[in-house]
């Protein structure tokens, strides 16, 4: 069963914002959400900066909390790449899940269920890349199977330095920035 | 330096997380009362299936608990944002959602609540006694055997101390909320629940609103709510008895604190500086002043000093505790949300 991850190149992002209004219109993402975004840091003491770009979303832990404290099932792991989900459906806006994800990355959507980034499921079940990855003008996203050794994500891992968001949260993310 | 910017601006996520409104705290302020209602009430009943008690009060404190929960699950409900689903609750058991757990702990409160609330419900409430005379006769039966007393007690303590332990994990589980993270936040709410329902139980002990029991439809259903069953002035011995209860649970409550807060101090960065929160930071007002001072140092000094006939009994020091509880469950619910690990550990 494949393990879908996304590796994103901090050294060729440029924060253009291309993958935020792919998302947003790929998903129908109402005005004023985001599913994915733009965090740029800078850190160090003048003239020596260092700044870190990243595209940010869902990262689709292999540990999930908001699965975890789900009372109905609605956020759920795909069968199709373990990719975490919710199925609206189920959802009784409870915003358990909102409160348990270290990444801030879920919100109410208007119709009263929670959303966030699903990697494209509608994409990648056709063999499609998600939106954000297809349409990066520096190619510094890619996304594929983790458990694949001759993806390409698995040979960027391999071959790389690498980090993720909050190790500490214990939630083993697989959202990558390669530094 | 170490600066950070962000194009997200999601509602209610940022810039600090606050999905849970006034809501959450009511509800788990009202579910730890009525967690406590219940082992109270529990507690009395093993006292009368061994004949030993006369003061009965507790026995309808299952009366008032049923119109608690049902305000703490109107406060849960009001908190949902898709509404008319939440019949999907109860199509499933997900057993490692604190949530899902609560959800039949409740429905099962409900059901332990309606069989206590049956024991002397035809004295209580005379008009429903003499319209339904099954429930007189069932209260009887009930009365008559110990054994199902102490079943129903059983019950009464086993549920109540679930629900209390059950509003504090469904918090600490939330791995992303540093000032959650801890086991004793249950026993902190249950310890808290139980201190606030002596104060409840103390307080509707001591109302004399409608003596003796009318004989109506809704101002029996009122009186027997908020008034002690017996037709005379409840024994002294009774509230006394409560107030020294109530100073136990307040004294371990302040120990689980304590604990609560060195388990945290004693942690990583993020949990210290959520420590902090409470100790030094946004929140150290509100905590030393309404959660440590008004909800336990001072009613816990009245109550001592009530207790050696050095001021008169009032009910101030209940209201007190009930104040301290709802401001515990306001302040740990509001700032835990806005406690989060930092990111810049993340990559040192």
């Amino acid at each position: 069963m494949a393990r879908y991850g996304m590796v994103i190149d901090t050294r060729q992002c440029v924060g253009c914002m291309d993958c935020v209004v792919a998302c947003q219109t790929e998903n129908d993402v109402p005005v004023g959400y985001a599913r994915d975004w733009i965090v740029t840091e800078v850190r160090g003491t003048f003239p020596d900066l260092a700044m870190e770009i990243r595209s940010e979303r869902c990262n689709h832990c292999d540990n999930p909390p908001c699965v975890s404290c789900c009372p109905t099932g609605a956020s759920h792991v795909s069968p199709v790449g373990q990719v975490v989900l919710v199925d609206p459906a189920k959802c009784i806006g409870c915003k358990a899940c909102i409160a348990s994800c270290p990444y801030g990355a879920r919100f109410v959507h208007p119709d009263g269920y929670v959303d966030k980034c699903t990697f494209c499921d509608h994409r990648t079940r056709e063999g499609k890349d998600p939106a954000c990855v297809s349409v990066c003008p520096t190619h510094c996203m890619s996304f594929g199977d983790l458990d694949d050794p001759a993806s390409r994500v698995s040979e960027l891992l391999r071959t790389r330095r690498h980090h993720t968001l909050l190790p500490e949260a214990g939630t083993r993310p697989r959202v990558f920035y390669l530094t | 330096m170490f600066e950070t910017t962000t194009t997200r601006h999601n509602a209610l996520i940022d810039p600090v997380l606050r999905v849970w409104s006034w809501e959450i705290p009511v509800y788990l302020f009202l579910g730890g009362l009525v967690a406590g209602m219940l082992v109270l009430a529990g507690w009395h009943l093993l006292q009368v299936a061994r004949g030993k008690s006369d003061d009965v009060y507790p026995v309808q404190t299952p009366l008032a608990a049923f119109v608690l929960i049902n305000l703490g699950m109107l406060a849960l409900f009001l908190d949902l944002t898709h509404k008319l689903y939440v019949w999907r609750v109860f199509l499933t058991f997900q057993p490692t959602s604190p949530m899902s757990w609560g959800s039949w702990i409740l429905l099962l409160v409900y059901a332990v609540i309606a069989v206590s609330a049956l024991i002397r419900l035809d004295e209580s409430w005379p008009w429903l006694g003499h319209r339904f005379p099954v429930i007189g006769r069932m209260s009887r039966s009930l009365l008559a055997r110990p054994a199902w007393l102490r079943a129903i007690a059983g019950l009464n303590i086993g549920f109540g101390i679930a629900l209390g332990v059950y509003t504090g994990v469904l918090l600490s589980t939330m791995v992303a909320r540093p000032l959650w993270n801890s086991a004793i936040l249950g026993l902190l709410f249950l310890a808290s629940g139980v201190s606030a329902a002596c104060a409840a139980v103390h307080l509707l002990g001591s109302q004399r609103l409608f003596r003796p029991a009318p004989g109506g439809m809704i101002d029996g259903a009122l009186a027997s709510l908020v008034q002690p069953l017996t037709r005379e002035i409840p024994p002294r011995s009774g509230s006394i008895a409560l107030v020294r209860y109530d100073q136990i649970f307040l004294a371990v409550e302040f120990a689980l604190l304590a604990l609560l807060l060195i388990g945290l101090l004693t942690a990583t960065a993020a949990h210290i500086e959520a420590a902090r929160m409470l100790l030094t930071g946004t929140w150290a007002w509100p905590f030393w002043g309404l959660v440590v001072g008004v909800g336990i140092v001072v009613p816990f000094t009245l109550q001592a000093l009530e207790l050696k006939h050095r001021i008169p009994h009032t009910v101030i020091p209940a209201l007190l505790v009930l104040a301290g509880g709802f401001a515990l469950r306001w302040i740990l619910v509001n700032a835990g949300q806005a406690s989060e690990f930092f990111s810049a550990t993340a990559r040192l």
